[in-house]
């Protein structure tokens, strides 16, 4: 390292005859790896009487971008206040350099958004945005319902086995779970009237009915929603789908009805499958915990399932698996043209997954209730 | 050559919300026309092509296909006026589950009632024109991006459309594959007659191939020269001749 390895500023009206010109001298080394001054320092100086400014860097050891845009800065600030800037003084390539960056004016776009917003202004657009959504979004369920799927058959079989059997071992999990702490909550209830054996009941009817269907929508939602609004988005990105557009060729028949469809097949088969694994769980805590026998658990578990039980776990699936595969379509289709759309589209294909599935499930058990079922 | 005009763009403005990227665009296309459009980056010549498709409204004027206007005509006969058309995209926009020759096969599939077989030699021919013979069951993934620039070329071919819009066939191609997409483009024009837009920069092509065109301007948001490529470099605008000639003459 030599010794000139510091950055030397002065700044100095250019002869005592010559008060409207100011002389800004350059020297020693300015690197992008140093601390630099700030050039709004100078702004200051920049002020009546001076009306030209000139650079001497005649005593500059080494230089990069750094200077430049040092340079460029005072040459903005300059321009701004109409104070004429002579870069003679320059090296000749920073010269160049400058100039070339000068070359083609900055554009100044009308219907930029300007600036970050605040957090109601925020809040405040994002319901607007919803509000405005759900024509649009009546618009797509339109589209979706009088479509005509037209798909390989190849292609509805990649969707079923990539939505179903690759889906089994999440589901799995999840649904023990679930029937093992509804078997300890029933556990704990049914002591109090000594009538543990109804834990079978509860298990049963609880996970076949309700929670099998429910728990398999919002594994299904985060797994196979996220990926449909996520492959469309990038479909969307790629103007594959304008490319079907200008061909008249409907996106909905080719791109969203196999994957409605491939859902609509494979959840309510799913949601039998939780419940099953459910039950298991149930009667492996009810025989390890609380002394109950497989024989008895068992004729328990047949006696509460009535078939309707199984009808109403199957229409809630298949009613699940048809939301997610929509609002997944739905915020695909709805992408913009950046990575940063694709990855919002998919969070935004959860949420209102998740949001639908629970008002759906929420009408639906009303609506059973009314009727008996 | 006859003058039959073919596409007519009547007073067009196209914006962004209320960025005007250009406006009060007039010219015609005539049938068999190699028609160029020429401007700088980011001057809305892709944004042209999307209101030209039917891929974007425009905010005011009018696309007028053969006496029919497009932006006020019925869902109908905007379907019956797209089939007549084939577009590349400035990135091919290929289908990315779909092999090539599955992708040059769906319009052919979708609008003829051709059996597998004849589509399938078709398929094969149009891709042996862009020079792609052997590549049937690639997927648009396994393309090096001028591939994917003509297997895109192949896929608009596939109907023989009446009118091809092309955005930036050459960008991305070699020399030699770039003319010789030249020759296939003035070959379309002369045997089958097809009417082509043609969005480049290759000065080379414009000059070759081109004869007519319009220049978009970027800092006046509007077209500021029409005509034969050839006549704007001899006597056109002085923007234009500095465009065509790399800035050559000031
Ligand atoms: N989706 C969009 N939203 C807002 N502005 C856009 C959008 N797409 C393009 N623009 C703007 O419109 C202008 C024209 O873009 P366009 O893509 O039509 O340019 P181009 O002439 O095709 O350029 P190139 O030669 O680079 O392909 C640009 O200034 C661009 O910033
Ligand atoms: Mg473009």
């Amino acid at each position: 390292m030599r010794d000139e390895a510091a950055w030397q500023l002065d700044v100095r009206p250019a002869r005592v005859d010559e008060p409207d010109t100011l002389l800004i001298v350059l020297g020693g080394r300015w690197c992008i790896d140093q601390s630099l001054p700030s050039a709004d320092t100078l702004t200051t100086r920049l002020a009546a009487p001076v009306c030209r400014v000139r650079f001497d860097a005649s005593k500059l050891v080494d230089w990069d971008s750094a200077l430049l845009t040092y340079v460029s800065r005072i040459s903005k600030s300059c321009m701004d206040r109409g104070i004429a800037v002579d870069s003679s003084g320059l090296p000749p390539g920073a010269q160049r350099l400058l100039a070339m960056a000068l070359a083609v004016p900055e554009q100044k776009l009308a219907g930029r958004d300007s600036g970050p917003q605040g957090t109601f202004t925020q809040v405040g657009a994002a319901t607007i945005e919803f509000i405005r959504g759900a024509p649009q979004m009546l618009g797509f369920l339109g589209e979706v319902t009088t479509g005509r799927a037209r798909f390989r058959r190849r292609d509805l079989w990649l969707e079923i086995e990539e939505v179903g059997p690759r889906a089994l071992p999440i589901v799995s999990v999840i649904s023990f779970l679930v029937g093992l702490i509804l078997a300890y909550l029933g556990a704990d209830q049914l002591k109090l009237v000594g009538a543990q054996i109804f834990i079978a009941d509860l298990v049963a009817i609880g996970m076949v009915r309700e929670v099998g269907a429910l728990m398999t929508g919002i594994i299904i939602a985060g797994r196979t929603g996220a990926a449909f609004a996520a492959q469309l988005g990038t479909m969307q990105v790629n103007e594959e789908i304008d490319a079907y557009k200008t061909l008249g060729i409907s996106a909905i028949d080719f791109l969203v009805l196999p994957r409605m469809l491939a859902l609509m097949l494979m959840v309510p088969l799913l949601t039998l499958y939780s419940g099953f694994i459910g039950m298991l769980a149930g009667l492996l805590v009810s025989m390890t915990v609380f002394d109950i026998g497989f024989f008895e658990y068992y004729t328990e578990t047949l006696r509460a399932l009535e078939f309707k039980q199984f009808a109403v776990g199957l229409s809630k699936g298949t009613v699940y698996g048809a939301i997610v595969a929509f609002a997944g379509c739905l915020r695909g289709m709805q992408c913009g043209r950046s990575a940063e759309a694709v990855g919002h589209a998919a969070t935004s294909a959860v949420v209102t997954a998740i949001l639908l599935i629970t008002i759906a499930a929420s009408i639906m058990t009303i609506v059973y209730y009314q009727l008996g079922i | 050559m006859n003058t039959v005009p073919h596409i007519e763009v009547r007073d067009l403005t196209m914006a962004y919300g209320d960025f005007v990227v250009q406006g009060g665009l007039d010219f015609v296309v005539n049938k068999g026309d190699i028609f160029v459009v020429m401007g700088g980056n980011g001057c809305g010549k892709t944004t042209l092509m999307r209101a030209l498709v039917g891929l974007q409204r425009p905010a005011t004027g009018s696309v007028v296909y053969s006496g029919e206007d497009f932006w006020s005509a019925g869902a109908e006969a905007q379907q019956r006026l797209k089939r007549r058309l084939g577009i590349l995209f400035q990135g091919g926009a290929l289908w990315s589950s779909l092999t090539l020759a599955e992708n040059v096969a769906l319009p052919l599939a979708e609008y003829t009632g051709l059996p597998p077989d004849r589509v399938d030699e078709i398929v094969a021919f149009k891709l042996a024109l862009v020079g792609l013979a052997g590549f049937e069951d690639f997927y648009p993934s396994e393309l090096s991006g001028g591939m994917k620039k003509r297997a895109g070329l192949a896929r608009a071919m596939a109907l023989d459309p009446d009118i091809l819009v092309i955005d930036e066939p050459s960008s991305g191609l070699d020399p030699l594959t770039a003319r010789r997409l030249d020759e296939l483009i003035m070959e379309l024009r002369d045997s089958l007659g097809t009417t082509i837009v043609v969005v480049t920069h290759e000065l080379a092509s414009i000059l070759s191939i081109g004869n007519n065109s319009i220049y978009l301007d970027s800092e006046s948001h509007t077209m500021i020269a029409t005509g034969h490529p050839q006549d704007a470099l001899k006597n056109g605008h002085p923007k234009v001749r500095h465009f065509l000639t790399r800035g050559g003459t000031t």
